[in-house]
């Protein structure tokens, strides 16, 4: 004990803690992110957000982040309680027992016009973690398919081929088995389908 | 389902004996090997010979705290400074005083507690040289600690040398691992930037401003080192930071690799492989419990739902879809047993019983753990184990042929009473007085078991949250600042005394009678004194909060 707080080894110590800083900083902040940084120039596309194009070449938004849809036409994301502001995002933080979440769950059940008997999938009524999350159920997108397929014109049929397309944004999690569809690829295909 | 459960428990299993025996080379190379010289001369030339020389267990502690002090400092100038630094593409502004101390002590701590928003605070240069930085060296921190405590306890009197394990541990494990595990997260999707925020122009005619950056690398240290702060809001449920199912399979894995491999570092270091395997099921014994638990509770639906027109499936508040059915269930257990806080899901939104799991990980902070710190923690148990064995059967208690007397059980008591005494104090203070109560987001026993969270998880040095807490208030940066300093220091210092003054005696010679560590019975022990001690001093609490919250709802 005695000689560990001499001022002597206090010097040493802390001139050691001192010279290892900037080693291990330029170790683990500099290089390794550079390399990291040059390896993400083999995949350009998601290294820069997976950001997706008009035809004008305009940003249209990103493939996995989700934007919010309210026209009749479109398929509309899972709810988001950031209203899906991609510069802050978050979830609800609502207990799934509270009162809130009850009453917010109604009033987007009142927007759906359900039919006598029919029940509306639980993806679109809980709000996602991130407020962001880019994908539907397979059920939810058939569920809002015939709004959308009366909106537009086309038949349910038209409708659900698209959905149903994997160039348009279904994906399969193939060890659960589970289908999901990304909400902006699906409504950027059904647009260029009828333009 | 059952496919996943196995995946994410057993690939890690697997990865971690060599892993652990990697480890074990690379912190204790040996005089003979041309590894250890060569590294060994290097840190001499970066930190003169008291980066290289042997100490005993007080030097090196003291050398540790030094330079967490050092890591402290850096940090706060580099976050105070932030409005002036470089790479700051999106301009963010300076940062309030106690939310920097909150962020400095919650990173040094390998806490990774965030009151902020990354995506909404922090510069890209703060992100990158002040807080991955710390991921970095607070997780080598914590494998420093556990390799001086191993090597007390195998019987040396000096215990290395702390600057040379925490740069061996940085170069040699962390950074080979992070660099394999962001070329995995580069290659399922996620972003790796320097340019700044993009403005959208979406298909309904609105903007959408889509925050980027150089996710990929950070992500890798922050699920490797039991970090756990990400570099967006919403952790890896955010989209870039966990972009697929595939994104999700490689971070669960990180999570509990390094906190596993830790334990077959100890027996290598140590000698003791089958003390080692007995601790290490035990630990596996309560993470399948918890994992089990979790997917079960979390598979009801929200009871908020119950009623209304809606498919009855398992509870979706706050979760994302692409990572499956119970994905978000299975990483809140996973966590919150090690001490790596990093969510997939929101927590504050899991069904009322199922936050019961991660808080019940979190109490007894022993299920793997946090990176090296894990295991010191189950050191205590063990050393109470030993002590209420030899009570029983009225000879002094030993471990690893060493007396365990006195002066060992206080420090261990000392070290055991931290936890609850800094949990149960501060929930009590904060719930009772307008500084928490006024701060929570849920009514009832949510709220209070949101308070209950904030202060457990800063006790465990985790950093999840029940994160509808609005806990952005000087008070609340204060007390979980003070919290994670003192519960981050006071359990490494204690366990390495008791080691060190366990070194200091003679050994006493192996008998019929001495208890044997290594067998399946101590296995037992060990559990029950981590659920009766560990767990059961929060059964009042666990009452009050989760428990009430889940029959207020199911009676009416």
């Amino acid at each position: 004990m005695k000689t560990m707080l001499t001022f002597r080894n206090f010097i040493r110590q802390s001139a050691a803690s001192l010279r290892i800083l900037p080693f291990t900083v330029v170790i683990c902040s500099g290089l390794y992110t550079v390399i990291v940084l040059l390896a993400a120039q083999v995949v350009p596309y998601s290294a820069t957000g997976s950001l997706l194009c008009s035809e004008k070449g305009e940003v249209i938004g990103s493939e996995l982040i989700g934007q919010q849809f309210t026209r009749p036409e479109y398929f509309w994301s899972r709810p988001s309680a950031v209203s899906w502001n991609a510069a802050g995002a978050g979830g609800s933080n609502l207990s799934p027992a509270s009162l809130a979440m009850r009453q917010r769950s109604e009033n987007l059940l009142g927007a759906f016009a359900l039919k006598k008997g029919e029940k509306a999938p639980a993806d679109l009524v809980s709000a996602s973690g991130s407020g962001l999350d880019p994908h539907i159920s397979i059920a939810s997108a058939r569920f809002q398919a015939s709004r959308v397929a009366l909106a537009r014109g086309l038949s349910i049929d038209q409708v659900m081929r698209v959905i149903n397309d994997p160039a348009c944004g279904k994906i399969t999690i193939a060890l659960l088995n589970e289908s999901l569809v990304n909400v902006l690829q699906l409504n950027r295909s059904l647009d260029r389908l009828q333009k | 389902m059952l496919l996943l459960f196995l995946l994410v428990l057993i690939v890690p299993v697997l990865l971690s004996w060599p892993l652990g025996y990697a480890m074990a080379r690379v912190i204790e190379p040996g005089r003979g090997s041309g590894f250890g010289r060569l590294t060994s001369g290097v840190f001499s030339k970066v930190g003169g010979l008291a980066a290289v020389e042997e100490q005993e267990w007080q030097r090196y502690l003291f050398s540790m705290i030094m330079f967490n002090v050092v890591m402290f400092v850096f940090v706060t100038i580099i976050l105070a400074l932030q409005q002036w630094l470089p790479l700051n593409p999106d301009a963010k502004g300076p940062l309030e005083a106690s939310l920097i101390f909150n962020i400095a002590a919650s990173f040094v701590t390998n806490t990774n507690l965030q009151h902020y928003s990354g995506e909404v605070s922090m510069s890209y240069f703060s992100q990158l040289f002040g807080l991955m930085w710390l991921q970095f060296v607070s997780a080598a921190t914590g494998l420093s600690a556990l390799a001086a405590l191993a090597r007390a306890l195998g019987g040396k009197k000096t215990v290395g040398n702390f600057y040379s394990d925490l740069m061996r541990t940085t170069c040699f494990v962390l950074l080979p691992l992070a660099l394999l595990v962001a070329l995995l997260l580069l290659a399922g999707g996620v972003p790796m930037t320097l340019d700044g925020a993009v403005i959208a122009h979406t298909l309904e005619n609105a903007t959408q401003t889509i925050v980027r950056g150089p996710v990929a690398a950070l992500e890798a240290i922050k699920q490797l080192g039991t970090n756990g702060g990400g570099w967006f809001g919403p952790n890896s449920a955010h989209p870039f930071e966990n972009p697929s199912f595939f994104t999700n399979m490689v971070a669960c894995i990180s999570i509990v690799l390094i906190p596993m491999a830790a334990v077959w570092m100890f027996g290598r270091i140590t000698g003791r492989m089958r003390d080692a395997v007995v601790i290490f099921s035990v630990m596996m014994a309560l993470l399948v419990l918890k994992c089990g638990a979790v997917i079960w509770l979390e598979g009801a639906p929200a009871p908020a739902l119950a009623g209304l027109p809606v498919e009855v499936v398992s509870n979706l508040e706050g979760k994302e879809l692409r990572f499956g059915y119970g994905a978000g269930a299975l990483w809140a257990a996973m966590t919150t047993a090690t001490s790596n806080g990093s969510v997939n899901c929101m927590h504050d939104s899991l069904n009322p019983l199922t936050a019961l799991v991660p808080l019940a990980g979190m109490w007894m902070n022993v299920v793997f753990g946090g990176v090296g710190v894990g295991l010191i923690n189950m050191f205590i148990f063990i050393i109470v184990g030993v002590f209420i064995c030899g009570m029983m059967v009225g000879r002094t208690p030993e471990y690893f042929g060493r007396k365990v007397e006195t002066r060992e059980m206080t420090l261990a008591l000392l070290a055991l009473l931290v936890h609850p005494a800094l949990i149960l104090g501060g929930t009590a203070l904060f719930a009772a007085t307008p500084a928490g109560a006024g701060t929570v987001l849920n009514s009832g026993a949510h709220g209070f078991t949101e308070i209950l969270y904030e202060f457990t998880s800063a006790a465990a040095n985790n950093g999840s949250g029940f994160e509808g807490l609005g806990d952005n208030t000087v008070s609340w940066n204060i007390a979980t600042g003070m919290v994670m300093l003192l519960a981050r220091y006071i359990p490494i210092i204690l366990p390495l005394a008791i080691a060190g003054s366990l070194s200091e005696k003679k050994p006493v010679p192996v008998t019929a009678g001495t208890l044997r560590t290594d067998t399946l019975l101590f296995g037992l022990i060990i559990l029950g004194s981590v659920v009766f001690i560990g767990a059961l001093l929060f059964l009042p609490v666990a009452v009050l909060g989760p428990v009430a919250d889940h029959l207020t709802v199911n009676m009416h």
